[in-house]
């Protein structure tokens, strides 16, 4: 038997538990299966109303464990379970003696039909129909419902890969570590591993078949599963939560070792979260995104409630900055009132800034409200317009952030455009802030959910990281020393966070767990060696190349086991 | 068969939240309750018990509803059904 997993390392740390395998998703019941000769088709009903009501109970146990948005779609989605509607039409094909599994089946897909049909928030819950339609036909087979598994004591995941719908459901108290046998470093199981700061290792393949209950050992950073661990991997344990120790504070003073700042910011999407950095020590926010205070919203939220949103995060960092980018709706985060979800080509449709062109009013609104929440709070509020293209959008941007009284304008540079025209468009506004997951994936035409493209969709592309240079050139063409500051989940590694000061960019937002890995790794280079080091990955043939070459200049690394 | 009209007050219209609580409420009914918007044929009419069929309603706020029920207690029935419709479920 094979004893050793590799993958790709995601989110540091080591760990020894023992796994849970995430279920297989339901396999569809083939097209035109029969009733077993055994049982009647009044039997077979009956059979699929106890299994729809058992999910019922179920998705009720859970809405009653959980909390706001949450809860409200989980005690619809188990109405749903019981539905006259689904149900009914699945007894009229039993009573033509298909199984009950298939009846079920394609009932539900019917229902999904009709609710895609009707579009907006109707089309939403069509994939909760879905969900519903799974887990009936588990309970009918007798196998374990779909999504994250349940157990009294923390596990190790393991998983072909985990989609957004199960990563919403996680719960960190019960995980230890993530491990997947599909997926990239761009994967929601990368993002949500690094958000919750568990260990994870994607692209380990093989894994998916390990049996349920083994111990095994992991290491998020090397990117290893490996089974039956000894003496060696309990040492390497050990050694890992001493220096986790060190990695779980910040000082609260980003700066490189002969002392260059560069303030270290924290990304957030609302008070709750503004109250975590602040307690990890972010120097302030570098990217509130306000889209999450809202995202479960169909109507546009009121200015009123704006103002409480906004206000909370202010309060968690008086007398520092706190930078807000406006509605940033679109592609991989629709909400109803802004966005047309009939696009062929979202990614490169009326999204960020351009909604203004289709729903007029509602950043006019917004930024009223930004103003509002601003007025006598200590903090310094800065505010920033996405999927910024062109100098005339930025110059239009500052205009209207001038009429709502807010003084210090700004754009997000993802669109290459914007990388390149930098000196123009910081004419026109007084900081930008690079978003370098959107700047990756638009600099080299590779879709950020794609796992076949995670090669090319890489922030260590050269071609990336010679446009962030070229950003840094624009601000030092201006003249007026204008910030250029990164907010993607680049400014998050602690490897390229180095090369991004090398580059010359003056802060760095990210994820509140990442502050203590970044800030102990920056503080252990002078402001020349980072340069030294920017200049080696810029020139690198490759990503992986690229990196490992940083990573021989950073013995820090090895120390820390990151 | 008794008979009621509605006014949605709901500012979401009669789906998501304010669509389960009224669906559950339905489902404890002993009887069978039909809805359909005004002026529709009553064989158009839908169960009302179902959130689905709600949901495919697509009833708005401000828009009228008429509920249908047969036999003992419809009318009482239709009358509480009536007032949850009137009810913004939303702002609770």
């Amino acid at each position: 038997m094979q004893q050793n997993f590799s993958g790709v390392g995601v989110s540091p740390g080591r760990i020894i538990g023992s796994i849970r395998q995430m279920p297989k998703p339901v396999s569809e019941p083939p097209a035109g299966e029969r009733l077993a000769a055994s049982l009647s088709a009044d039997a077979a009903a009956e059979l699929l109303r106890a299994s729809a009501k058992t999910v019922q109970v179920e998705l009720q146990n859970r809405a009653a464990g959980a909390t706001g948005a949450s809860k409200a779609v989980l005690e619809a989605t188990a109405l749903m379970a019981t539905d006259p509607m689904l149900i009914k039409a699945a007894i009229k094909l039993i009573k033509t003696g298909l199984s009950a599994e298939r009846s079920i089946w394609e009932s539900g897909a019917s229902v999904a039909e009709m609710l895609i049909n009707l579009g907006g928030y109707m089309a939403e819950r069509a994939t909760d129909v879905l969900d519903v339609r799974a887990r009936i036909v588990a309970e009918l087979r007798g196998v374990p419902a779909p999504g994250i598994p349940l157990a009294d004591a923390p596990f190790i995941l393991v998983a072909e890969d985990l989609a957004p719908a199960d990563t919403a459901t996680l719960d960190p108290e019960k995980i230890l570590a993530l491990v997947t046998s599909g997926g990239g470093p761009q994967s929601h199981t990368a993002i949500i591993a690094r958000a919750l700061g568990l260990p994870a290792v994607v692209a380990a393949p093989g894994v998916d078949a390990l049996e349920d209950g083994i111990e095994v050992y992991v290491d998020g950073a090397a990117g290893l599963l490996s089974l039956e661990p000894g003496a060696e991997e309990i040492a390497a344990v050990e050694a890992w939560k001493t220096a986790a120790a060190i990695l779980a504070v910040f000082d609260g003073n980003g700066r490189t070792a002969d002392g260059h700042l560069v303030p270290l910011l924290a990304n957030v999407g609302g008070a709750k979260d503004a109250v975590k950095a602040a307690e990890a020590g972010a120097q302030g926010v570098g990217l509130l995104r306000t889209e999450f205070c809202f995202l479960e919203r169909e109507t546009e939220p009121t200015i009123e409630e704006q103002v409480i949103a906004y206000r909370g995060v202010f309060d968690a960092f008086p007398g520092q900055k706190v930078v807000v980018r406006t509605l940033d709706a679109g592609a991989d985060k629709p909400l109803p009132f802004l966005t047309d979800t009939s696009e062929p080509n979202p990614s490169l449709g009326v999204r960020g800034y351009r909604t203004d062109l289709t729903t007029p009013g509602v950043l006019a609104r917004q930024l009223t409200a930004i103003a509002q929440a601003a007025e006598g709070s200590s903090t310094s509020v800065w505010v920033m317009a996405p999927m910024i293209a062109t100098p005339e959008e930025a110059a239009e941007f500052a205009a209207m952030c001038a009429t709502a009284g807010l003084k210090i304008p700004g754009v997000m540079v993802e669109v290459p455009s914007a990388a390149l025209l930098a000196d123009r468009i910081l004419g026109e506004v007084d900081f930008v802030s690079l978003g370098t997951n959107d700047l990756t994936q638009y600099t080299m035409a590779a879709d950020r959910q794609l796992g076949t493209l995670a090669a090319l969709n890489s922030p260590w592309q050269p071609a990336v990281l010679k446009l962030i240079g070229l950003t840094v050139e624009g601000s030092i063409a201006e003249g007026n020393n204008k910030p250029v500051g990164v907010c993607g989940e680049a400014a998050a590694d602690p490897v390229l966070a180095v090369v991004l000061v090398g580059l010359g960019v003056a802060t760095l937002s990210m994820t509140s767990r990442s502050l203590s890995a970044v800030g102990a790794v920056l503080k252990s280079v002078t402001l020349d060696d980072a340069k030294k080091l920017a200049v080696l990955a810029v020139s690198a043939p490759n990503p992986t190349e690229a990196r490992k070459r940083v990573r021989a200049g950073l013995p820090i690394l090895e120390e820390l086991g990151l | 068969m008794s008979e009621r009209t509605a006014t949605i007050a709901s500012r979401v219209g009669l789906h998501a939240r304010p669509a389960s609580i009224f669906a559950a409420a339905v489902g404890e009914l002993p009887i069978e309750v039909t809805i359909a918007m005004e002026g529709e044929p009553a064989e158009d009419a839908m169960d009302a018990s179902s959130i689905l069929s709600l949901m495919s309603l697509g009833a708005a706020n401000g828009d009228v509803v008429v509920l249908r029920a047969e036999g003992d207690g419809a009318d009482e029935a239709l009358e509480a059904l009536v007032k949850i419709l009137e009810t913004d479920l939303d702002a609770e």
